[in-house]
This record gives structure tokens, C-alpha cells and sequence, in this order.
């Protein structure tokens, strides 16, 4: 066992939160109607007992665990709990799961995003788990007057095995409630964890299965209204005028006006958004009837003029440029054609890489680019709010609760403490749902009409509303020796409008000669965090290129990345390499095992890749076969290590998720612009991966680990596209430069 | 506007709508089953699929005045108390994630097997190819059908 100190997470162990009396409430629609029976009702508790902000306790035993961050379909509100009962040793199927509402000062991080959820929160909720546990124990240990240490307590019972006592979590709760938080816990040996490592199901799958309402989307209240936006058509335009004049008297509808996301003097923080700041908004009595009155509502647009605005980036100032053009997707390509031959920022340089290609004898170049994409959650954005003179409630799916808090909080001029922000399951995220500038609009809509209102987005709306995975480019080089030895290594890559390169994470660290270099280029188009945000392109690049340098030495793939790793391992290049070569080399290793990369099936064509990022490693092999110009993907086999693996079967349907969601885009995903108006507004255009498209079998590897869980939402996505695009190699003779590739396929024909 | 009496999931509902109304926003904003969900508006995406008699039918195309007596089954009616075959093969692969497409998987699937009880991959391919799971639960989905398949009274 482990001693830790509860310091760090006290202050939600003693604080009272919103569990205090009878649990949190998510009014209104979401209280189901069942009726129950006799029996039911005299097993229901009669009383529960606050042990600390995560958790209480009913006199029957029946443990309610609150799950502190937003569910988002990465299953953190089945896997966050399981932990919480693990220490807490309380037996799965007497646990009752509820979301936790956005509670600043009783819950740290709160947030969707970045794979982070279990990793920053296992520490507390094991905490949360084992202190409740000590303080059931306190409260036997004084009922019995026998000291603690000879208590034990396993599966909601303690016991003390001396005197034959024994009590359950139920009838000590009440006491337990009184106890002093204690100052220090014990944790659980890894050995000794019963619930984390083993397989449960989603609480709330029999919710999913049965159409509950679950989705923001689904809020209902009485005298609820129902909002849509309308926008300009294209990026670099603003609203000029509306006529509202046949709009506002359509059946149903109650008014249309305009509203500014953020004041002019308003400086944005980082999840802040500058797409269509002024907008147009239909309120009425259905969404269907507001659906009628957008067809007829005339807006009058002009461009915008190119402005430059600080941003506040977690207290880092930056200077965000925003110009004026109506841009298209050739003049993109075009501009990141014409800037890669320029100078560019060198952010890693190691021995002497110019010195290297001088020498070579043989150099190999190659450039892959990728569009921008749109996230395309499946539920659309929306957001309902209910705000009055001081205060305001806000119920919907968003990722990064306590940040929005703050930016509604400036923008309504009313104190956080008045907000109140209620989570519901979100129908998808993917990095979407961080930027919430529909909850701020939602909230204004609600203030003007002083009524409850629901904003939602059309499908058309969501997709062409910003907030793209930026477009990318990479060109990488390779200097080889006579012997075929590689003894340089170069990449100059850039965005629009970000850059990709992580010029820390391998091969750096692994060849002598090592150059990383990077640019970027001014959009008015608005981008955000989209699922492994720039690792989704530049693992592509790199593990395609490697490919093609393996190919080019005469080395089997994935040996060459092996010795590549054991130089990193044994003798590293340069400091600050990010990443830990022997786990690199682990995934590679189990995935070469377990997908019997030396005894391949006839007929199929293969490639690997690997990546890490989000803290946790992946490595895939994909087959496939080619058939009516299209590859038709027989297996995928994934290794990861992501620390441990707290509900197994969970972690494996997201690496499947994944694995799908990188395939679909790397062969069809695109948003593309012609003067500043999206190409895509619908999934008529806009291509999505589809059951006959994704791979008939998936296989998930976790490398056996006692490290402490890393990430998993994201580290399956970024290599899957380059193991496709090295199998279609294998396939078809042509490597695949352009995303998307069926597309490029295409083009070349 | 128009009076329509509707046979949803065995029982009657009146509605007083615009008659072009499409049954997605009919089942949603005017009679409370909110497990049909929106996802695209022009049949695209599968989310809003409910069954039209037997057959799995987007919602999203189908205005009010099109129903008249035909029975229409949304996922809130196709068990009592979600034990469909198919229902619990969904529970038992523990296939959603996000969870937002599963009704209109689940409503696919469960016409497609009332059809055809004992479809090949091909056909599960074909049937569910209308629904997008943008998560990638899709091979679970195909698991889940084999499941439900397998077992009795579908």
C-alpha cells in the first residue's frame, strides 16, 4: 500500500457541495416516469449520508459515486467511478453512478480533452475512494472501541475479525458522515485492485438502448422556445443587415434579431472563438417552424476588415492576425507551396544536418498535405439556457465546462457564483464541444426573450460554423550514406494556421543529423482542437515516410523503427526527447506478435505505423485488399500502452473508434472552401466512414503495465493513418501523399 | 395547421401541425419521444430512423400528413421495458459510445432482422450502410446484429 497525503485534494473532501440533502437534481424532462413496484420501493434507501464531494452513502449499503467530467462517449463516467469504488471497496453493482455538476471548488478539472480526463483525475478519485473507506473504518473502530488497525474492510462490509464483528457501509454511514476527513489514506497495492483491470459495462447503456433523453439536445422545459442562427455564408464576411420582414411572420414564430457573441473590447481566452462574432437568430415555438422561418430570413453580409486582437492563452498573451480575403482551398495549397521553400522558424537541430545531405549519397524527399476537416459531431450543437436578471442556468453537452463559465460570466456581467452549468452526455466532442460560443449565444437569446430557450444548430449551421482541424503540410528528407546507413533527418512542415511539428518526439533523439523546422499562415477561417490535434496529420507524414526510407535502406518496417528506437534508448541524440523509446519499442513489438507480422495471409496487403502523444503509445498493422478502386480492410491490429487499463473493454471499443475514425478520415474527410464559402454543408457532401467501409475486424492489444493510466482518447487515432496509407502502398505501388486519399487516387487516377 | 391522429408505439396521438411537418420534429418537440434523433434532416445519417409499419424509415423525410394510419414504432416503443433482442445484444456487446446514432442503429438492425433473420455480412452491410456511427462503433454493430441474430424471437 500506498500513504498519500490527502492535502491536495481536500478542499473536495470537506467541502459541501451539491450532493448536500437528496443528490443533484437535472430537472425538469429528465426525471423518468417509471413506476415502480412494492418491493422496489421498500429496497430504495431511506437516507443517504455525504461522505465526502464524490461520494455518499444510503443505509441500505447503496454507494452513489458522482463523475466529475463530461461523458462524451470515451466512457469516463463508467471508468472515473469504477476507480472511486476500487479504493472505496465497495462491491460494482451496489454503485449508482450520477454526473457530477460543474463544481470548481469541489472538483479539479473538469474538462473533456486531451486524453486527460482519467489520468488527472486518478489520483483524486482513488483518494476519494480510500478516504471514505478510512473513515467508515473510523467509524466502526469507535463504535466497537477497538483500535482501526485491526479493522479490515472489503466488499461494503467492516470487519473486525478478533471480537467476530462486522457492519456494512449502510450502517456505518451515518457515523462515517461525522468522521474528520483524515489526513492521510492508504492506497491500494496495483495487485490489489478488483474493479480497476476488469470489464464493466456502460452505466448508462440501457438509457442509450431505450432513447432516454440523455443529450442536451433533449432538454424540454415548460415554455421552452427553440432558437436557430443564422450565419454568413461565407469566412470573411460579417453581418450587415437582416430583413426580418417575412421571417418574423412565420406561423410559430415569436422574433428574429441579431446578437454579438463578444463585445468589441472583450479580450478572448484560449477556447474563445472569432468565427461569425455577430448573428442572426430565429427564436419560435418548434424546430420545425423555425427551420421555415431561416429559409426566408434575408441577411445582407460585407467583408470584414483584417484585424489583429490580443488573446489570452492561460495568462500568455498572444497576437491572433485575422485577415480580410475570401479564401479558397487552392490558393492554400498554393500559398503553402510557395512558403515551404522559405526560411522557416528552425525549432531542433542536432549535429550537423546540413553537413549530412552534403555527404549523402542518396536523398530521399517527400511532401504530404491534408485538408481541414469538420469535427461532425453526430448530435449538432446546441445549447439550452434559462437566464433571468441574476442568474442563469445552462444545460448542454460541452467539454470544457469551467472555462465557458468564465467567458459567459464577462460577457453577462454576472458573477460565477450565479451561473450554474449542468452536463449532459455529449453526442460526440472530438475537441468540438471545447469551444462553446453556442452555450454564450444561447444565454443571450434566453436574456433577450426572458424565457427558457433552446438553441440548436442545424447540421448546415455545424459544419460550416468554424472550429476546423487546420490544414497541414510536410515536407520530410533523408540522407542516407553509400551503405545505406541514415544520417539525416529533416522536416519542414506548417499550417493554416497552426503548425503540426512536435520537433521533440522521435526520430528525433534517434539520428545524428536532425533538423525540425516549421511555418505557419494567417486564416480567417477558425480552428480548434480536433481529436490528437496535430499529431492527427504529422504521424501520417512521418510513419509514411519512414515507410518509404525503410523501404529505400531494404529493411523490414518495422525492424528499422526497432533499431532507430534502441539508438534512442541506448544513446539518445540532443536532450528533451519526449518520449520513452523501450515503451515505443513495446507496442511495435506486441503488435508485430500478436498481428503475425512474419507469417502474413496471402493476399492481403500490410502496413504498420506507430505514434505516441497523449502521454501513451499505439502501434497498428493494418491489411487490406484492393477491390473496385477501393481498399477494402480486412484487420486491424492495435498494441497499446496506455499505462493501466482501468475497464478493458471500454478502452477497447475507443481504440476501435479510433481506428475507424482515422481511416474514415484519411481516405474521405474534407472541408474545402471556394471564396470563403465551405464546399460541404451536409453529409451528402461531406464523405463519412460507413459500416462496409471500416475494417471487418479490429484487434486491441494493451501492453501489460503498472504505470499509472495515461492517455486513450486520442493515442489510437493519429497512427492508423499511415498504416493505411502504407498498406494501399503495398497495395497499389503508389504512396499516398495528398489526404484525402481516395481522393488523390482519384486526381491521379 | 392540421389535426393528425397518429398511432405511435400502440397508442394515439393528436397533434395539431403544419401538415409538410416531418415525423422527426412531430415525435420531438410535439409528443415528448425524444430518442429519435436529428442528425442531418435529408436522410443522410440514419439518426432518426423509425420503423413505418415494419419497415426502418427516416423520420426526417417523412411528413406528418404522409403517416395517416400506419403504425409507427420509435426506439422508446420497440420493447417494453428494453428487452428486445436486439436491445440486449447492444447491452451485452456493450456497444455505444457516445451513444447519440445508437436509436437509429438499433431501429436499422431491428427491421433489417425482422426481415431477414439471419443476415450475412453483406446484408448487414447494405442495411446499416444508411446509418452513421460517427464514433466508429461499427464493428460492434455488426457483432450486436450476429448476437441478436443468434438468439430466439427476434
Amino acid at each position: 500500500m500506498s500513504t498519500v497525503k490527502t492535502k491536495i485534494g481536500r478542499r473536495s473532501f470537506i467541502k459541501s457541495s451539491a450532493m448536500a440533502g437528496g443528490g443533484m437534481m437535472l430537472g425538469f424532462s429528465w426525471l423518468a416516469s417509471c413506476k415502480m413496484s412494492p418491493e422496489e420501493v421498500n429496497a430504495l434507501p431511506k437516507e443517504w449520508f455525504k461522505i465526502n464531494g464524490y461520494l455518499k452513502i444510503a443505509d441500505n449499503g447503496q454507494v452513489t459515486i458522482l463523475s466529475p467530467n463530461p461523458e462524451g462517449g470515451q466512457n469516463v463516467k463508467t471508468s472515473m467511478p469504477m476507480i472511486v469504488a476500487d479504493e472505496l471497496d465497495v462491491d460494482w453493482k451496489n454503485v449508482i453512478v450520477e454526473q457530477a455538476p460543474l463544481d470548481t471548488a469541489a472538483f479539479t478539472l473538469q474538462f473533456l480533452g486531451g486524453s486527460q480526463s482519467i489520468r488527472r483525475g486518478w489520483e483524486g478519485l482513488r483518494m476519494a475512494g480510500a478516504s471514505a473507506k478510512a473513515m467508515l473504518i473510523a467509524a466502526a473502530a469507535e463504535a466497537w472501541q477497538v483500535p482501526m488497525e485491526e479493522l479490515t474492510a472489503a466488499n461494503g462490509i467492516v470487519t473486525h475479525a478478533a471480537s467476530d464483528k462486522s457492519a456494512t457501509y449502510g450502517e456505518l454511514a451515518s457515523a462515517a458522515a461525522t468522521m474528520k476527513v483524515p489526513d492521510e489514506v492508504q492506497l491500494k497495492d496495483i495487485k490489489d485492485f478488483n474493479i480497476i483491470g476488469t470489464s464493466h459495462k456502460n452505466v448508462d447503456g440501457h438509457k442509450i438502448v431505450t432513447g432516454k433523453p440523455l443529450f442536451g439536445v433533449d432538454t424540454y422545459t415548460e415554455g421552452m422556445l427553440t432558437a436557430m442562427i443564422v450565419h454568413p455564408p461565407a469566412f470573411g464576411l460579417k453581418l450587415k443587415s437582416i430583413d426580418d420582414s417575412e421571417a418574423k411572420n412565420m406561423p410559430g414564430i415569436k422574433d428574429v434579431f441579431t446578437i454579438k457573441v463578444f463585445n468589441d473590447d472583450y479580450e478572448k481566452a484560449f477556447f474563445d472563438t472569432r468565427t461569425f462574432n455577430e448573428v442572426a437568430v430565429v427564436v419560435g415555438k418548434s424546430t420545425w417552424e423555425v427551420m421555415q422561418a431561416k429559409k426566408v430570413l434575408k441577411i445582407e453580409c460585407e467583408p470584414i476588415e483584417s484585424t489583429t486582437e490580443s488573446r489570452d492563452r492561460f495568462g500568455r498573451k498572444w497576437q491572433e492576425h485575422t485577415p480580410s480575403d475570401l479564401e479558397s482551398t487552392s490558393k492554400h495549397y498554393a500559398e503553402m507551396e510557395a512558403i515551404a521553400s522559405k526560411k522557416a522558424t528552425v525549432k531542433r537541430r542536432d549535429g550537423n544536418p546540413e553537413n549530412a545531405f552534403k555527404n549523402a549519397a542518396k536523398v530521399l524527399e517527400a511532401t504530404y498535405t491534408a485538408p481541414f476537416l469538420a469535427h461532425n459531431c453526430m448530435e449538432p450543437m446546441n445549447f439550452f439556457a434559462d437566464v433571468s436578471q441574476d442568474k442563469a442556468l445552462l444545460i448542454g453537452p460541452l467539454q470544457k465546462p469551467e472555462l465557458t463559465e468564465q467567458t459567459l460570466s464577462a460577457r453577462l456581467g454576472m458573477p460565477v457564483e450565479n451561473i450554474d452549468i449542468q452536463m449532459t452526455r455529449l453526442g460526440g466532442g472530438y475537441g468540438r464541444r471545447s469551444y462553446a460560443h453556442w452555450l454564450v449565444e444561447a444565454a443571450l437569446i434566453s436574456q433577450k426573450m426572458k424565457a427558457p430557450v433552446k438553441l440548436v444548430y442545424s447540421r448546415e449551421d455545424d459544419m460550416t460554423n468554424g472550429i476546423y482541424r487546420p490544414s497541414y503540410r510536410a515536407t520530410y528528407r533523408a540522407a542516407l550514406d553509400a551503405d545505406n546507413n541514415l544520417i539525416g533527418f529533416h522536416v519542414k512542415t506548417g499550417g493554416i494556421p497552426q503548425s503540426p511539428l512536435h520537433e521533440n518526439r522521435f526520430p528525433a533523439g534517434a539520428i545524428e543529423n536532425y533538423l525540425a523546422e516549421d511555418w505557419t499562415i494567417d486564416t480567417n477561417l477558425t480552428v480548434g482542437s480536433f481529436r490528437a490535434p496535430s499529431s492527427n496529420f504529422i504521424a501520417c507524414a512521418e510513419q509514411s515516410f519512414l515507410d518509404e526510407v525503410a523501404e529505400a535502406i531494404g529493411k523490414d518496417p518495422i525492424d528499422f523503427r526497432l533499431e532507430l528506437l534502441e539508438r534512442a534508448q541506448n544513446d539518445p541524440v540532443g536532450e528533451n526527447n519526449d518520449y520513452e523509446a523501450h515503451r515505443y519499442a513495446g507496442v511495435l513489438k506486441l503488435v508485430k506478435e500478436k498481428s503475425g507480422w512474419v507469417n502474413k495471409e496471402e493476399g492481403l496487403s500490410r502496413g504498420v505505423a506507430a505514434y505516441f502523444c497523449h502521454n501513451s503509445y499505439a502501434a497498428q498493422v493494418l491489411d487490406l485488399t484492393w477491390e473496385n478502386n477501393e481498399p477494402v480492410i480486412k484487420k486491424v491490429t492495435c498494441a497499446i500502452d496506455c499505462g493501466i487499463v482501468v475497464n478493458p473493454d471500454a478502452a477497447t471499443n475507443l481504440a476501435e473508434g479510433g481506428i475507424v475514425d482515422g481511416i474514415g478520415n484519411a481516405l474521405y474527410g474534407e472541408i474545402s472552401f471556394k471564396d470563403g464559402v465551405p464546399d460541404q454543408r451536409n453529409f451528402d457532401t461531406y464523405r463519412m466512414i460507413r459500416m462496409s467501409e471500416a475494417p471487418k475486424e479490429i484487434n486491441v492489444h494493451f501492453v501489460e503495465s503498472d504505470i499509472h493510466p495515461t492517455g486513450l482518447g486520442e493515442p489510437s487515432f493519429p497512427p492508423i493513418f499511415a498504416a493505411l496509407a502504407n498498406a494501399m502502398y503495398k497495395s497499389t505501388g503508389k504512396r499516398s501523399y495528398k489526404q484525402p486519399f481516395l481522393k488523390e487516387r482519384e486526381l491521379l487516377g | 395547421m392540421a389535426i393528425f391522429n397518429l398511432n405511435i408505439n400502440g397508442e394515439t396521438k393528436e397533434v395539431d401541425v403544419d401538415p409538410a411537418t416531418p415525423m422527426l420534429w412531430v415525435l420531438r418537440d410535439h409528443i415528448n419521444l425524444v430518442g429519435t434523433k436529428y442528425g442531418c434532416g435529408i436522410a443522410q445519417c440514419g439518426a432518426c430512423t423509425v420503423h413505418l409499419g415494419d419497415n426502418a424509415v427516416r423520420s426526417c423525410q417523412l411528413p406528418v400528413s404522409a403517416v395517416g394510419k400506419q403504425k409507427i414504432t420509435t426506439i422508446e416503443g420497440l420493447s417494453e421495458h428494453g428487452d428486445h433482442p436486439v436491445q440486449k445484444a447492444w447491452l451485452e456487446i456493450d456497444v455505444p459510445q457516445c451513444g447519440y446514432c445508437q436509436a437509429g442503429q438499433i431501429m436499422s438492425a431491428s427491421a433489417l432482422l425482422k426481415r431477414t433473420p439471419n443476415p450475412s455480412d453483406e446484408e448487414i452491410e447494405s442495411a446499416m450502410n444508411g446509418n452513421i456511427c460517427r464514433c466508429g462503433t461499427y464493428t460492434r454493430i455488426k457483432k450486436a446484429i450476429k448476437t441478436a441474430a443468434s438468439s430466439e424471437n427476434v
